[in-house]
């Protein structure tokens, strides 16, 4: 459904460009979640900001972003904001920046059906009342219409999730939805992505620098150093048997009872949450 | 929230009865007797001394502070010296032209610095960054009250089109109207200068937010990104300002209601100092300092309508 | 590139330049206020009524008012009446607001008291003081001074105060505190040498007002009186010849903007130098 063929990303810098992104291709079948991994500044972030089209401004791209078979990079504005949303869902890191802070939770998810679908107020607030219900909010009726700031990191980050299934897109993209909760809410959200992902049969991909997320949650794994991508395969076979070097690293640098539960999914609970616990 | 406003109504309070004392102490050592003033060089000690009780001098400082304290609340002011009527009604008259050539002043500002800073942030370092620019360094360094000059030399007289100067009265709005027009503007041009300023300054750092990109996220068009998205959070530091010029703009309301010989507050006040009218300099100043304080308040309050945080605030 | 074309494009740092631009027009101001003294192209004052209204180049460079006084020499004149009322103004704000925001800062006992009376002399602009000591001292350059300078009392004090709040807070006032020194000294040694950046850009800012309200206060008549020459007077008597010699009407107008933009551009220019808020945001 998405494949991303020989992308590059370059900013201009003082000594010539620096490229972000270079060279990567990778393929997201339906329903097929990928994970990104990688260290800060490798380039996971840019790559899921080039797929929606929201780079910023002086940023050079080459190769292609093919969204069944129509380039992103090459999109219009105008098209671009048609897709946004409606065909691409997104889920960023801070909950506590991402949320328009002068607009209630209830305006902010029903934004976006209004604008693709032209509903009328009272039932796109309809609809964001059922999606609060489906990301498990206490008592949505009230928390529809909380200010970002009545609300916890973790209620936050489920409107988040609300916001980004509000059109149900075919494809869903997490950059590190869980950094920055506390541990015992991380898993409370990615059980409510992992609901929602197989639910709704999306296809995802899930950015983390966090080995035991991508772990639990994704089939294919991408790994990614200094804008490269050093491996790729299904997420058991990568973790478990590394090729690369650098991934061997990554998984090295694991505390011991997180590398023993990786690559088993529902026994290492405890393990990745112990490996998730210092992001 | 309401314990918040009742703490910032308190301050006011004192802010208020500062400037009274200060403003009664000025006037009080101001050289001159009214009385003696007003019946000229022939007058007897005795219809001198019966004038100077009916209005009440020939009590001490502090009751006559006290009684002008009450008159504020009541609106009973005394009588003016030159004119001979209530200071009162005379501020209220003339109050219903400075309001709205303030107000209007105040529109137009918003009117031309909101889209002049939004369109701005909205690329900066382009073509409409640098016009915005130039206009806010420009319109900040021209006096107001030359603004005006200019306006009547080319739209007035040149072109014609609006009045020079002279109030008709609001028995004709239309008239009224279009003689306050260029007045406002000549007050509005550097107010809106800064304002352009300040907007474009806020603006462009809530664009840089993650809530605007989440909202690009859901689809929304960089125009509405900015409208519906970034403006509402950028307009505390632009209500900021607005409060903060408000001193500004009535001093500038004195100079432009000369120029264009409009009837209000600040031409009062200078036809009263030329004719040594103490008692309607001291009320006029009081009415002017009253108004800054209570635009403070609402300022205040708008905070809160603009930016939800603030609602909750201790 | 050249090594001197490297160190020209690192020497360019932000505010350079307004730095620049507005260092040259406040140095054409100064310089011009201060030639006034010793050479104008005319006395100022003298009126050859023969050669009234006389137009720009016709006249000398600027032609003459309405009294056949030499337009350019007033404004050089001006030029140095509404820059000694604009310093000595700004001095009065900055040296009583200054010790206020110091004072405020340094203690709570002053604060809430100094911050109540810097909100009640803010609401007082600086015209309505003038039209109140107008009655009291008359018209004239005192008039003026104390009017501008009492409103900026505030302006300096809330900078200030801010300012040296932030200094308090560092670790080597907690230091300097534990050696014993007392809360005067660590103000004399430590805070204001720190906050003195930003009160020079205020100044210079402040210079920039003072300049606008001066005219405002002489176009009113209550600034310098006759037959000193001021460029808000030469507005004021403008406006009854603004269709017959407009250059009356533009010659002071321009020149209060040259002034003011000069000032305000070199206060930005320093403020990118100076003041460590800015120096962040930009």
């Amino acid at each position: 459904m998405l494949a991303i063929r020989n992308l590059s990303v370059a900013f201009p810098g003082p000594e010539g460009p620096v490229r972000v992104v270079d060279d990567v291709s990778v393929e997201v079948g339906r329903g097929e979640s990928l994970g990104i991994v990688g260290e800060s500044g490798s380039g996971k972030s840019m790559l899921s900001l080039a797929t929606i089209g929201l780079l910023p401004k002086s940023a050079r791209t080459s190769g292609g972003i093919l969204l069944e078979g129509r380039n992103i990079l090459t999109m219009g504005e105008k098209e671009l904001c048609g897709l946004r949303g409606r065909r691409i869902g997104m889920i960023f890191q801070e909950p506590m920046t991402a949320l328009n802070p002068a607009m209630t939770a209830g305006q902010q998810i029903a934004e976006g059906i209004r604008l693709h679908h032209g509903t009328g107020r009272a039932e796109a607030r309809a609809e964001a009342l059922r999606l609060l219900d489906r990301v498990r909010i206490p008592d949505p009726a009230r928390r529809i219409d909380s200010y970002p700031h009545e609300m916890s990191g973790g209620q936050r980050q489920r409107v988040g999730i609300a916001i980004a299934l509000a059109l149900k897109p075919d494809l869903l993209i997490a950059d590190e939805p869980t950094t920055a909760l506390d541990v015992t809410v991380q898993k409370e959200i990615l059980d409510i992505l992992d609901e929602l992902v197989a639910d709704l049969g999306l296809s995802l991909i899930l950015i983390s620098h966090d080995l035991g997320v991508i772990a639990r949650s994704t089939d294919r794994t991408l790994v990614m150093c200094r804008g490269r991508a050093v491996e790729d395969g299904p997420t058991e076979a990568v973790l478990r048997n590394p090729t690369a070097q650098y991934t061997r690293d990554l998984i090295a640098a694991l505390p011991r009872r997180a590398r023993a539960g990786l690559g088993e999914p529902g026994l290492g609970e405890e393990a990745r949450l112990a490996a998730g616990g210092t992001p | 929230m309401l314990r918040h406003l009742a703490r910032r109504a308190a301050g006011f309070a004192v802010t208020f009865l500062l400037i009274s004392v200060l403003v009664f102490c000025m006037m009080e050592i101001v050289p001159g007797d009214p009385a003696s003033a007003m019946l000229g060089t022939s007058a007897t000690s005795e219809t001198l001394a019966a004038l100077r009780a009916q209005m009440g001098l020939d009590a001490p400082a502090l009751v006559r502070y006290l009684r002008w304290l009450g008159g504020l609340a009541s609106g009973n002011l005394g009588v003016s010296y030159t004119y001979g009527v209530p200071v009162g009604g005379l501020i209220l008259e003339r109050l219903a032209v400075t309001l709205p050539l303030t107000g209007l002043a105040v529109l137009l500002a918003v009117g031309i610095a909101l889209p002049l800073g939004v369109t701005a942030a909205s690329r900066p370092g382009g073509v409409a960054d640098g016009v915005a620019t130039l206009y806010a360094q420009a319109g900040i360094a021209v006096p107001n009250f030359w603004i005006g000059l200019l306006l009547i030399m080319v739209v007035a007289l040149g072109l014609g089109w609006l009045p020079a100067g002279g109030f008709p009265g609001w028995g004709e709005p239309v008239a009224a109207f279009r003689a306050l027009l260029l007045p406002a503007l000549a007050l509005a041009i550097p107010q809106s200068a800064v304002l352009t300023r300040v907007t474009r300054a806020s603006v462009v750092e809530v664009m840089n937010e993650d809530f605007v990109r989440t909202a690009r996220a859901k689809g929304a068009s960089v125009s509405r990104a900015l409208w519906r998205h970034a403006v509402p959070n950028a307009l505390v530091p632009v209500i900021t300002m607005l409060g903060l010029q408000i001193s500004f703009l009535i001093g500038g309301a004195v100079l432009v209601e000369n120029v264009f010989t409009l009837p209000g507050m600040g031409r009062l006040a200078w036809q009263a100092l030329a004719q040594r009218d103490l008692i309607v300099i001291q009320n006029v100043v009081m009415v002017f300092a009253t108004i800054v304080i209570v635009v403070n308040l609402g300022v205040d309050l708008l905070y809160t309508v603009v930016d939800p945080r603030l609602r909750r605030r201790a | 590139m050249t090594a001197l074309a490297l160190r020209l494009r690192r020497g360019w740092r932000p505010g350079s330049a307004a730095l620049l631009v507005g260092g040259v027009l406040t140095a054409c101001l100064v310089g011009i206020a201060l030639t006034s003294l010793v050479w104008t192209p005319e006395d100022p004052t003298r009126m050859r009524i023969l050669q009234k209204l006389r137009g720009p180049l016709v006249s000398g460079w600027l032609g003459t008012d309405h009294l056949g006084r030499d337009v350019a020499s007033m404004l050089m004149r001006g030029a140095f009446n509404s820059l000694t009322t604009a310093f000595a103004a700004v001095g009065l704000g900055a040296v009583l607001g200054t010790l206020a925001g110091v004072a405020a800062a340094a203690g709570p006992t002053f604060d809430a008291m100094l911050m109540r009376i810097c909100d009640a002399l803010f609401a007082l602009p600086p015209i309505l003081s003038a039209i109140m000591l107008g009655a009291l001292l008359g018209p004239g350059a005192l008039t003026a001074i104390v009017a501008i300078g009492v409103f900026m009392i505030p302006v300096f004090a809330r900078v200030t105060r801010g300012a040296a709040m932030q200094i308090w807070a560092r670790e080597y006032i907690m230091a300097a505190r534990m050696a014993g020194k007392g809360t005067a000294r660590i103000t004399l040694e430590h805070v204001l040498p720190n906050i003195a950046g930003q009160v020079i850009v205020q100044v210079t800012i402040q210079l920039a007002m003072a300049i606008l309200t001066e005219a405002g206060l002489s176009f009113l008549g209550l600034g310098l009186p006759p037959p000193a020459p001021t460029w808000g007077r030469m507005l004021a008597e403008s406006q009854t010849y603004l269709t017959q010699a407009p250059h009356l009407a533009l010659a002071p107008g321009l020149a209060i903007a040259a002034a003011v933009l000069g000032l305000n551009l070199l206060g930005d220019g320093l403020a990118a130098r100076l003041d460590p808020r800015r120096r962040q945001a930009s």
